[in-house]
């Protein structure tokens, strides 16, 4: 043999001309990159398929042996269950199908608020921590250590099950002017109804968009050209708002409150927030408030003090500084961490199941799979839907990220 | 970019073709060896690949015996049922079953062990043979005896579900808890039967189900709901968890029935038998008279039942594949079905429940074991 | 002689005003820099005031801090009941693990702490030898240790583990296992077959992708239908697996990090220099790549081990399971009971992610000495 050990053949590699494969798969087949690369492919290949196959195998051969139902034919029959908390329709003879529908929206909605509410605290909380006042700094440094370093099942439960505690029953209920009411049960607050087409209002507030989008646009135009903004173009992204109250005011609609009120054993009427939502959403906006500000930190910190200075320089005053040069750059840094951070909440979102908050595992992977006994269709569906959405974000995420990139002139 | 696409697009082909003929093989070496010695010179086999595995003819009696050990699916602590001490030994209704089929075995009701699971987990574990027999207060529905794979043999107690509400609260009737937060475990029958009963009365309610029975009470506890319902017997076993449980009392309606069981899986016969006559041969045996202190004594007796049970006469423990004396074994180490009630749920245990419904059919209960003979 | 008056020497400095010197100048500067800082300020010692002392009270001057059940803690306006704690330390720390067999858990550890410790500092042992100490025989010797069965060991089954320690064994697994899985992932996501690099990324992607209580339903759920029949899984070990396998994907990223930013030269040298694949990344790419990203690895580690709190909802009982059942025990049953236990396992997880986060600053701030060398 000439070639036992790798230090000889890949001297011998060198020896024998790399421009002319030929020669080398005539010395030693097992030389040559491509055949040993599609060697090991394959072999990872047949490896991977094998498993996969002898998985799926003993799954169908056990799912037939044992007299397992399966198939996805479950989801049309009747849940019968209960819901406590429901988007859309949802009643006992709903589907299967149905109460999957009920359990992501809710999922949705604990993590799209939540989001919303871990970033208003995270920047608040990131800027505090880089605050010239000592206190403030110290305050929010031992916020964020606190709560970064305790698992963030252990705060779900300190929320519900410390704070239900605290909270008086029904009847004892702290109110504020005996038209909010705060209890062990949840949050009961009047609701608005409105009387009236709510479609107007929408097709309204689209308007009012579509009409502050141009002005902004309008602005940036003249800013390009003339170097001077559009007085008050700022506020145009307002009209969203204004131009739906202003229909509404004007075309007379009317809005009916129903104030919540004590009957029988808790409150009904009005809107109410349960106490597994609430608790939910405290501990996952402030746990993930915590990691979103150490990104704000450290993404105002990336933006090199030079910035500052030739913006001073430029005669820019602090506010404009911090909002037209410092933010923009920072963001860049931030959003790529923002997302995971976001991602992550969603997926602990399913921690809910510990609660009791009808969230898609708890009402999908928890009764339905219970009820119905199909574990690998359950635990499938669970795991596809979660995984589109992080797919989903990180598809929008890269095209943001390609779309904000620093185009070097 | 082609040149490497190319020898993965072929290796990509060449990997599945191996991998489908490599799994024969592997199917071949998972379920038996001395086949492919045999097949050698017969006739080829038919070439489905392991759709019927021929693991299928060793029994759970034969795994069981090679182990050494009865694996007992029990729940994660319920006092009176399966409920562990502080130095891990269990004991309770169900525990006793488990001990009864180890002894019925071995005649040793120490070989058994006790794999505690969540309400979800229960049926999996059964199916997938990591437990031999499920006793853990499960509810015998027909969904649960077809669907899932399952078998009950018998029900060692006979359940209803129940309500237990605050005392303050004043409500005395179920039919009181229009509107009521009701409290609950998922993953059981109760979830169910709550959602039937409250809207064929046509009254509004709202579920919280929990994932755990811990849980439920917590919240129970913390007054996040005014009714926390399970079966009748769950209630009087989690009211032990209560801040103060004369504070709380139990309704009196019982809105299902929830015949609790043993469960094993599905197409073992000789197992289930084993499992379904353990059971019975406790209830016989105190229909009979004989408890674990008279056993040793009632095998000289003329009665023809009694001799039977303890195979004196006749061989009916060979009959389930199992020693003649395993009722006998099961009775001094057990104690008939009276004794084990009453140690575990009765009167004078902390949880304080009549026998009711699941005495003898001689006392005007419903237990009733079919004749050893 | 001239009448001018020339000074020779400088008159002696004013005393700084007072407002310049001392805790007077340093609140200015940091507390009192503007009206808005004034302002915050004041609502920080407003906040402060508000909450400390109650905290305080609770937590120290109310609290029961030693008494024999929960009565003393039921009492109005008692604060923590650390008693509870005191009496349940020993189940926090082990669980149900039979007591004459403890040792057994303390040598471990101790066994486990002497080949990390010196990995840990900086020093000059031979790293090579303790990273496999701890891959290998270490985890052979602690599951001998711990589940016995072996040796004249009882046989101390998982159902009965419980604690601090089933949290540490989960994560201490799932981090032994995450690091060369991922590192072999992160090179896999890297190479330039791409079949090997399309099955690495789809693997990353699906376990980072799902939450990772889903993966643990499915491990205690859906893996003992994968296994061929009669083949089982213990609970915890299918917990394990779920855990290693998605911490591996995580992990895989954090090193896929470390290797992009190693310079293409130090690929380019290893060729040049006829190495193999293996070897130039085993001896020139590795070693630069995992040493740049040891604040992400152990960043990863805290993440895992915060998350090892999951378990208690598949039923096993960690650190927090067994904290939340102990809650509901009767005898120590009072309002305070959970909210101290709760606080107690905040604590004990804080200490060590709090060490963790420090020594991965400590690591970072070494690493940026090296770098400017």
């Amino acid at each position: 043999m000439v070639c036992n050990t790798h230090r000889r053949c890949a001297d011998l590699k060198l020896v024998s001309s790399p421009k002319d494969p030929q020669s080398t798969v005539a010395t030693q087949p097992w030389n040559n990159p491509k055949l040993r690369s599609f060697a090991a492919q394959t072999l990872v290949l047949a490896l991977v398929g094998a498993f996969v196959w002898i998985v799926v195998d003993n799954t169908i051969t056990n799912l037939q042996r044992l007299n397992i139902a399966s198939g996805f034919g479950f989801l049309e029959n009747p849940a019968g269950f209960g819901i406590a908390l429901t988007l859309v329709e949802y009643s006992e003879q709903s589907s299967y199908g149905r109460a999957l529908l009920v359990g992501f929206l809710n999922t949705l909605l604990v993590a799209v608020i939540g989001i919303v509410l871990a970033t208003i605290i995270g920047f608040t909380l990131g800027v505090a921590r880089l605050s010239s006042n000592w206190l403030i700094a110290k305050i929010a440094t031992v916020y964020i250590e606190i709560v970064r370093n305790v698992p963030l099942l252990l705060q779900i439960f300190f929320w519900y099950f410390a704070v239900l505690r605290a909270l008086p029953l029904p009847r004892d209920s702290v109110s504020l002017f005996d038209v909010m009411f705060l209890n062990n049960r949840g949050v009961f607050v009047p609701s608005l109804l409105l009387e009236g087409s709510g479609l107007v209002l929408l097709i309204s507030a689209a308007l009012g968009g579509v009409a502050a989008w141009l002005i902004v646009r309008l602005s940036k135009k003249r800013r390009a050209e003339t170097g001077e903004s559009l007085k008050g173009a700022q506020l145009a992204p307002l009209l969203v708002f204004v131009v739906p109250v202003l229909v509404f005011l004007v075309s007379g609609m009317g809005l009916k409150a129903e104030v919540p009120s004590l009957r029988g054993f808790g409150f009904r009427g009005g809107w109410s927030l349960i106490p597994e939502f609430v608790s939910l959403l405290l501990a996952l906006s402030i746990y993930t408030a915590a990691f979103i500000a150490e990104n704000v930190r450290s993404g105002i910190l990336a933006v090199s003090k030079g910035q500052t200075e030739a913006a001073r320089a430029l005669g820019l005053k602090p506010s404009p500084i911090l909002r037209l040069v410092i933010i923009p750059q920072a963001l860049r840094v931030i959003i790529p961490p923002l997302t995971s951070q976001y991602l992550n909440l969603t997926k602990n979102s399913s921690l809910a199941v510990a609660i009791a908050y009808p969230d898609l595992v708890s009402v999908f992977s928890g009764t339905v799979l219970n009820q119905t006994g199909q574990a690998v269709e359950v635990i499938a569906i669970t795991m596809t839907i979660y995984l589109s959405l992080s797919l989903f974000t990180s598809f929008v995420m890269n095209w943001y990220n390609r779309h904000m990139a620093l185009v070097e002139r | 970019m082609d040149n490497r696409l190319l020898p993965a697009g072929a290796a990509l082909v060449v990997g599945l073709v191996a991998g489908f003929l490599l799994y024969p093989s592997f199917g071949d070496t998972a379920t038996d060896t001395p086949n492919v010695d045999a097949s050698d010179g017969a006739e080829p086999t038919p070439a489905a690949p392991a759709s019927l595995p021929v693991v299928e003819n060793r029994s759970t009696l034969d795994l069981v015996r090679e182990r050494g050990y009865v694996r007992c699916g029990v729940s994660q602590g319920l006092p009176g049922f399966s409920n562990p001490n502080d130095s891990g030994d269990w004991s309770g209704i169900d525990v006793d079953i488990c001990r009864a089929v180890a002894a019925a075995v071995f005649g040793d009701a120490g070989k058994s062990r006790f794999t505690p699971l969540s309400a979800k987990e229960r049926f999996t574990a059964l199916q997938s043979g990591e437990i031999d027999v499920l006793t853990r207060n499960t509810t015998w529905s027909l969904t649960r005896d077809t669907a899932l794979g399952l078998d009950f043999v018998g029900v060692n107690y006979y359940d209803g579900q129940g309500f237990m509400v605050r005392k303050e609260l004043g409500v005395k009737s179920v039919m009181e808890l229009d509107g009521a937060v009701v409290c609950t475990n998922t993953g059981t029958t109760t979830e169910l039967n709550v959602a039937d009963f409250f809207r064929s009365n046509g009254l509004a309610y709202s579920i919280v189900a929990f994932e755990k029975s811990d849980e439920v009470v917590a919240a129970y506890d913390a007054g996040r709901c005014d009714a926390f319902t399970t079966d009748a017997s769950g209630l009087y076993s989690e009211r032990l968890k209560l801040a103060d449980l004369n504070d709380h009392v139990v309704l009196p309606e019982i809105i299902s029935k929830e015949p609790l069981g043993p469960a094993v899986r599905q197409g073992d016969d000789q197992w289930a038998d084993i499992v379904r006559w353990s059971l019975f041969a406790m209830v016989e045996a105190e229909e009979l008279g004989i408890t674990s202190e008279n056993a040793r004594d009632m095998k000289t007796s003329q009665n023809p039942p009694v001799r039977r049970l303890l195979g004196v006469e006749g061989a009916f423990g060979q009959n389930l594949g199992i020693p003649n004396d395993w009722a006998f074994k099961i009775i001094t180490q057990v104690g008939n079905y009276g004794q084990s009630f009453e140690r575990g749920v009765g009167e004078n245990t902390p949880l304080g429940i009549p026998r009711g419904l699941n005495a003898l059919w001689t006392d005007g209960g419903l237990q009733y074991s079919p004749p050893v003979r | 002689m001239s009448d001018h008056f020339v000074r020779t020497t400088h008159a002696p400095a004013k005393p700084a005003p007072r407002i310049q010197i001392g805790w007077v100048r340093w609140a200015r500067e940091n507390l009192f820099s503007s009206l808005l800082n004034s302002l915050l300020t004041v609502i920080a010692v407003v906040l402060l005031v508000v909450m400390l002392p109650p905290f305080l009270d609770w937590a120290f001057f109310s609290a029961v801090f030693s008494a024999v059940d929960g009565s003393a803690c039921r009492v109005d306006g008692a604060g923590a009941c650390w008693a509870f704690v005191e009496a349940k330390f020993g189940q926090f720390l082990f669980g149900r693990y039979p007591d004459a067999e403890k040792w057994r858990v303390v040598l471990t550890l101790i066994l486990g702490i002497a080949g990390l410790a010196p990995l840990l500092i900086p020093n000059r042992l031979p790293r090579q030898w303790l990273v496999a100490y701890l891959l290998v025989p270490f985890p052979i010797l602690a599951f001998v240790l711990l589940s016995g069965g072996f040796f004249g060991l009882e046989k101390v089954e998982t159902s009965d583990w419980g604690g601090l320690m089933v949290t540490l064994v989960v994560a201490l697994t799932g981090i032994a296992a995450s690091l060369p899985l991922g590192v072999l992932l992160a090179l896999g996501r890297r190479s330039e077959m791409p079949v090997i690099r399309m099955f690495c990324v789809i693997f990353i992607e699906f376990w980072r992708g799902v939450p990772l209580i889903t993966v643990l339903f499915m491990s205690s759920v859906m893996l003992p239908l994968f296994l061929p029949e009669g083949m089982s899984f213990d609970k915890l070990l299918r917990a394990l697996i779920g855990v290693a396998l998605f911490s591996s994907a995580y992990m895989a990223e954090v090193v896929r990090g470390g290797l992009a930013a190693v310079p293409a030269g130090q690929y380019e040298a290893g060729k040049a220099l006829g190495l193999t694949y293996w070897q130039s990344m085993n001896r020139i790419v590795l070693p630069q790549a995992l040493t740049t990203v040891i604040p992400g690895i152990v960043n990863n580690f805290i993440g895992l081990f915060k998350d090892t709190t999951l378990v208690l909802v598949i039923g096993l009982f960690d650190l927090l399971g067994i904290v939340q059942s102990n809650s509901t025990d009767p005898t120590w049953l009072s309002p305070q009971t959970a909210t101290t236990g709760y606080v107690f396992a905040a604590f004990v997880f804080w200490i060590f992610c709090f060490g963790m986060s420090r020594y991965s600053v400590f690591m970072e701030r070494r690493l940026e000495a090296g770098a400017q060398r």
